[in-house]
This record gives structure tokens, C-alpha cells and sequence, in this order.
């Protein structure tokens, strides 16, 4: 038996090294926060302008010309829908440029080495796109307030719904980062899957008001759910019930977020 | 294997393939804890990748890994922060200053506020404190060279994996690098050192491993291994003009400015014998100087000669 004295595991200095979840998670949720507060003209002012000029153009061409719930003006029927389709938008861009750019730039390394597991490599994506969200959400809310009165028939919903969406595309947002190898990949998915499921998903329109086909193609839409349940939280009507609503919304980000914690399990496209 | 309690790294029969190609097929060889290691082969002999997979950015087929007795698989947490790897690509986050950057790193291998210190000093000691507040992306490749390897050492590994750190950098970083590491060497650091500029390997490397086709060629120490070489190297002017004679052709191995350069086998070639060949065939030396083999030399034998096999099953 070797009777030389067993060197401790790490000189004391390394102490610094100690592993801690909870830092590594905070520092990498608050590292993607300052990632798109740095740019905010583009990540936060882009969006709720272009947002607020579709409020503009539509209601002025649609006021009064489309059927939309009792006692709700067109213009206050399409604020809600238009902050969670921005909702919807800036959390998926949120995380799946962000993953896209560290993968391209190859800056994904000091991730990947780092001794961060799946769980907090998506814990912190989900949470900053929340952030972006919220901070477009509000921005937008605030300004539209400034011309159109909003009633909040049920907060507890609008934040349930918020907070199911926002999660939703943020992860949606992490697979489509993990996936794409080039921005072309990411621009395909934005520009047929998010843009075009959120555009026919009642924005502008009760689905009510929709043929027979588009009705029932609607109901297989989860952004539909998500920003139905979302009005709903305003005016206290909606064209499915709220349970509904939520229900799908959850269930969207329970499947989401399986496939996602897989491909972070298995380092999938991520580590060769 | 025979890994010992002492080992900062121990690599266990590794393979790994990319389609068709084998980038790695049964590596197996142990880095004691505090050595100065280098790891040499020529591009595409499997290096970065054996890099890669000790850092978790490559997945091993076959075979396993560990760092100071963590296996790199199932006890990958532990694995990883007592590891701090330089990549071998000018990698940045563009959205970020030095200092912020540096503080982030930290941060992922849990690290707070405690570790600032550390990081303002690594920031005077790699020459970056003038830079400490400028972003990323306005720096040079020096100095951008200079934040990765601050960020490799943020989290103060005891074992540090230099993947081709002095790649295209200018003699100034080569000098504050190697005064910086062989600090944190000498206070008890591993260091494993992969480079193509074989005098640095020679100079600072206590052992080297030369692999080659993914397969292990040799791992010796470096004295031990400028030893094995069998030749030595003579230099000769000639002062007047003439054909050299037939015995001495076969063992030339280089002209350079007028000079021809005999690679002799120690046993075989006595330096006599050379001048007694040259006095015959009626030659007189201007010039004579005989030379050492370096690790250069060795490296060129080792990696180029086809016949001979590779270390099976790995080396110690």
C-alpha cells in the first residue's frame, strides 16, 4: 500500500470552483437578459412599433366593419390579440437567435464545457424570453391604453396565459435554435411555421366569423388557445372557454419542453 | 488500466468515428497530476478531438475518461469544472465586454463575486487591463486569444488543456503566456499543451505524447524521447568545389546556403568516417558544425515513417 500521502482532490485555492446550480442558472438567465437588453431598438422597440401600426392600420379599416364579442369595440377586441401575438413572436426569436448566434459565432463552447445541466440550460432560455415578453407586453399595453380603455375581467388568467405562451415559444424557440445549423434554417421556421400560425390564429378576426373548414383548422392551432385564453383574461368572453384554453396551452408546453429537455439531455445537434 | 490516485487525466481505450473515418481508435494513456504534458501529432492525427471529448463537446464511442478519478460520462459535473479548456478557434460573444465576459464564465461554474479578484488579476497578469472595459468584438485576435485563456482559468482548474494557444500570435503573448502558466504550473496546475511549435513543446513539456492516425506513437518524457533518437546531425562547407563522395550521398538530409546537412547514425556513421571519406575523394572543410537532434526531428521520423507501429493499446 502506498503509504505517501493521498493529495487532497483540489489545492485550496480551487475552492472558487465549487459547483453551484443555483449561480451557474442565475448567470446564464441573467447573460441572456443583457444579451437583448443591449439591443433593445431591435428586440423591444422594433416589435411594439410594428405591433402598434397593425393596431393602427387594422382599426381604422376594421372598426366597425367586423363582428367581434357584445359590447367589445373591434379596436379593444385586437389589442390583446396583437400583444400576445408579439408575445408569441419575441419569445420564440428571443431564445432561438440566441442559440443560433452562439452556435454560428462558436461561443456555444463556453456553454457547453461549462458544468451547466439541461435543466438550467433551459430553465434560463425560458426566463429571459419571459422577460422579453413581458417587457414588449407591457411597453405595447401601455402605449395602446393611452387610446383604447381595456377592462382585466380575470388577471389570474391573463397571467396564466402569458406565462403558458410566452414558455411555450421560448422552448419552441430553443428546439428551433437547436436545430437550425444556419440562420436560413432559422428563418424557415419563423417564416412558416410562427409567422403564419400566429397570423391565422384570431388575431384580427373572432373565428366565429370564419367558414366552416377555417373553424374546426383553427381549433388545431395552439397559438389559437393562447391567445383566445389571453382576451378572455380582458373581457371575460372568448370563443372556447377558458379551462379549454389553458389546457392546451399547457399541454403544448408539457410536449414542448419533453422534446427540448431531450435534446438537451442528449446534447442532440449540440455536442458531435 | 493502471490509473493512479495521482492522475489528473486518465484516457481509457477511446474511439470515436465520424462516418467512415476513425479520428480516435484506442487511445489510452494517463497525465499525473502536475506534470507539464504535451500532446503533438500533425493536423488530423486526432488531438482536438481527444480535446473535445475531455471537454464534453464531442461524445465518446468507446471508452472512457477521467479528470483527477470524475469520469467525464457519468460524473460529468464534477468533471468539467475542475477543467478549463482554451479552444483552438478565436471564439467571442460579440455582445459583451472583457471583463463582463470573464465574470459570466464564472458565473456558469458557479462562481460569484468571490472570483473578481481572481479575474482583475488575470487581467494584469495576460497584459488586458487597459482592455478590461472593451467590448468583444473590437479586440485583436491577440488580444481576444488572451480573454479565452482568462476565461479557460476563470474558475482556477487544477487542470488547464491548451489547445494550440500560440496559433498565430505574436512572440510578446507567447512570452506572457508561458510566464503565466509555468506560475500556475509551479503552484501545482496540470497542463497539457498541444501545439505545432515543437521548440515550445521541448521547452516546457515534462512528457510528451505524439499521436498520430488517432493511434498513440510514443508517450515518453522529453529528455527520454531526444534520447531514443538513434542520429545526429553534421553540418559541412566545403571549400573547394567537387562531387561529394558516393558512401556520403545516401545520408544527406538538407542544403541550405551552400551548406549540406549528413544525418548519421550514431553506431554507424562515426564523424571520422566522414572526414576521412571527404579527405580521400580530395575535399577540403570551410565549415563544420554538428547538431542535436531536436523534437522536431523526432516528430518527423515518428509521424512519417509508415513501417513503424503504433504504441498498441496505449502507452504509459
Amino acid at each position: 500500500m502506498n503509504q505517501e500521502k493521498k493529495p487532497t482532490l483540489l489545492p485550496p485555492e480551487t475552492d472558487l470552483a465549487r459547483f453551484s446550480d443555483r449561480v451557474g442558472f442565475v448567470t446564464l438567465t441573467v447573460k441572456e437578459i443583457k444579451r437583448f437588453w443591449n439591443v433593445l431598438g431591435q428586440t423591444v422597440t422594433a416589435p411594439v412599433v410594428t405591433a402598434l401600426l397593425y393596431l393602427l392600420v387594422f382599426a381604422q379599416a376594421m372598426q366597425g366593419r367586423a363582428q367581434v364579442y357584445p359590447g367589445v369595440s373591434y379596436t379593444e377586441f385586437l389589442v390583446p390579440g396583437l400583444v400576445m401575438m408579439t408575445v408569441i413572436q419575441n419569445a420564440f426569436a428571443n431564445s432561438s437567435s440566441s442559440l443560433t448566434q452562439s452556435k454560428i459565432m462558436g461561443n456555444l463552447v463556453f456553454l457547453l464545457m461549462a458544468p451547466l445541466g439541461a435543466w438550467e440550460w433551459f430553465a434560463a432560455y425560458v426566463v429571459a424570453a419571459l422577460v422579453r415578453a413581458a417587457l414588449v407586453a407591457s411597453v405595447m399595453l401601455l402605449v395602446a391604453l393611452l387610446f383604447v380603455p381595456l377592462p382585466v375581467h380575470a388577471p389570474l388568467a391573463l397571467l396564466a396565459m402569458f406565462l403558458l405562451s410566452g414558455a411555450s415559444l421560448a422552448v419552441l424557440g430553443l428546439i428551433a435554435g437547436i436545430v437550425a445549423s444556419k440562420f436560413d434554417h432559422l428563418a424557415a421556421f419563423t417564416n412558416f411555421i410562427i409567422t403564419p400560425l400566429s397570423f391565422l390564429s384570431g388575431v384580427f378576426y373572432s373565428v366565429h366569423a370564419l367558414p366552416p373548414f377555417w373553424y374546426t383548422a383553427s381549433h388545431f392551432n395552439p397559438f389559437f388557445y393562447m391567445i383566445d385564453g389571453f382576451r378572455y383574461g380582458f373581457f371575460g368572453q372568448a370563443d372556447v372557454p377558458i379551462g379549454l384554453s389553458l389546457l392546451w396551452a399547457a399541454g403544448f408546453l408539457a410536449l414542448l419542453s419533453t422534446i427540448c429537455l431531450w435534446m438537451l439531455m442528449t446534447g442532440y445537434k449540440l455536442r458531435r | 488500466m493502471n490509473t493512479s490516485s495521482t492522475d489528473a487525466l486518465s484516457i481509457d481505450g477511446v474511439r470515436k468515428a465520424y462516418g467512415k473515418v476513425q479520428a480516435l481508435d484506442g487511445v489510452s494513456f494517463n497525465i499525473r497530476r502536475g506534470e507539464f504534458f504535451g500532446l503533438l501529432g500533425p493536423n488530423g492525427a486526432g488531438k482536438s478531438t481527444l480535446i473535445s471529448i475531455i471537454a464534453g463537446l464531442v461524445r465518446v464511442d468507446e471508452g472512457r475518461i477521467g479528470v483527477l478519478g470524475h469520469d467525464t460520462v457519468r460524473d460529468w459535473r464534477s468533471a468539467r469544472r475542475l477543467i478549463g479548456v482554451v479552444p483552438q478557434e478565436l471564439v467571442f460573444d460579440p455582445f459583451f465586454k472583457v471583463v463582463d465576459m470573464l465574470r459570466i464564465q464564472a458565473g456558469y461554474y458557479g462562481c460569484g463575486r468571490e472570483s473578481w479578484p481572481w479575474i482583475d488579476e488575470m487581467l494584469v497578469k495576460l497584459d488586458l487591463e487597459n482592455k478590461r472595459n472593451a467590448s468583444m468584438r473590437t479586440l485583436s485576435g491577440g488580444m481576444k486569444r488572451r480573454v479565452l485563456i482568462a476565461q479557460a482559468l476563470v474558475h482556477r482548474p487544477p487542470v488547464v488543456i491548451l489547445d494550440e494557444p500560440t496559433a498565430g500570435v505574436d512572440v510578446e503573448l507567447r512570452r506572457t503566456l508561458w510566464s503565466f502558466m509555468s506560475e500556475l504550473h509551479a503552484k501545482g496546475t496540470t497542463v497539457v499543451l498541444t501545439t505545432h511549435y515543437l521548440e515550445e513543446a521541448q521547452d516546457l513539456c515534462e512528457r510528451i505524447a505524439i499521436i498520430d492516425k488517432g493511434k498513440v506513437r510514443v508517450i515518453e518524457t522529453t529528455a527520454q524521447l531526444l534520447d531514443r533518437h538513434p542520429f545526429r546531425f553534421l553540418r559541412i562547407k566545403l571549400a573547394n568545389e567537387g562531387l561529394l563522395p558516393e558512401s556520403l550521398r545516401p545520408l544527406v538530409s538538407g542544403e541550405k546556403n551552400g551548406s549540406i546537412e549528413l544525418r548519421l547514425d550514431r553506431e554507424k556513421h562515426p564523424i571520422s568516417g566522414v572526414f576521412t571519406a571527404l579527405r580521400a575523394a580530395g575535399l577540403d572543410l570551410e565549415d563544420v558544425h554538428t547538431r542535436e537532434p531536436d523534437l522536431e526531428d523526432i516528430f518527423i521520423e515518428l509521424t512519417h515513417d509508415k513501417s513503424r507501429p503504433a504504441v498498441a493499446g496505449g502507452a504509459r
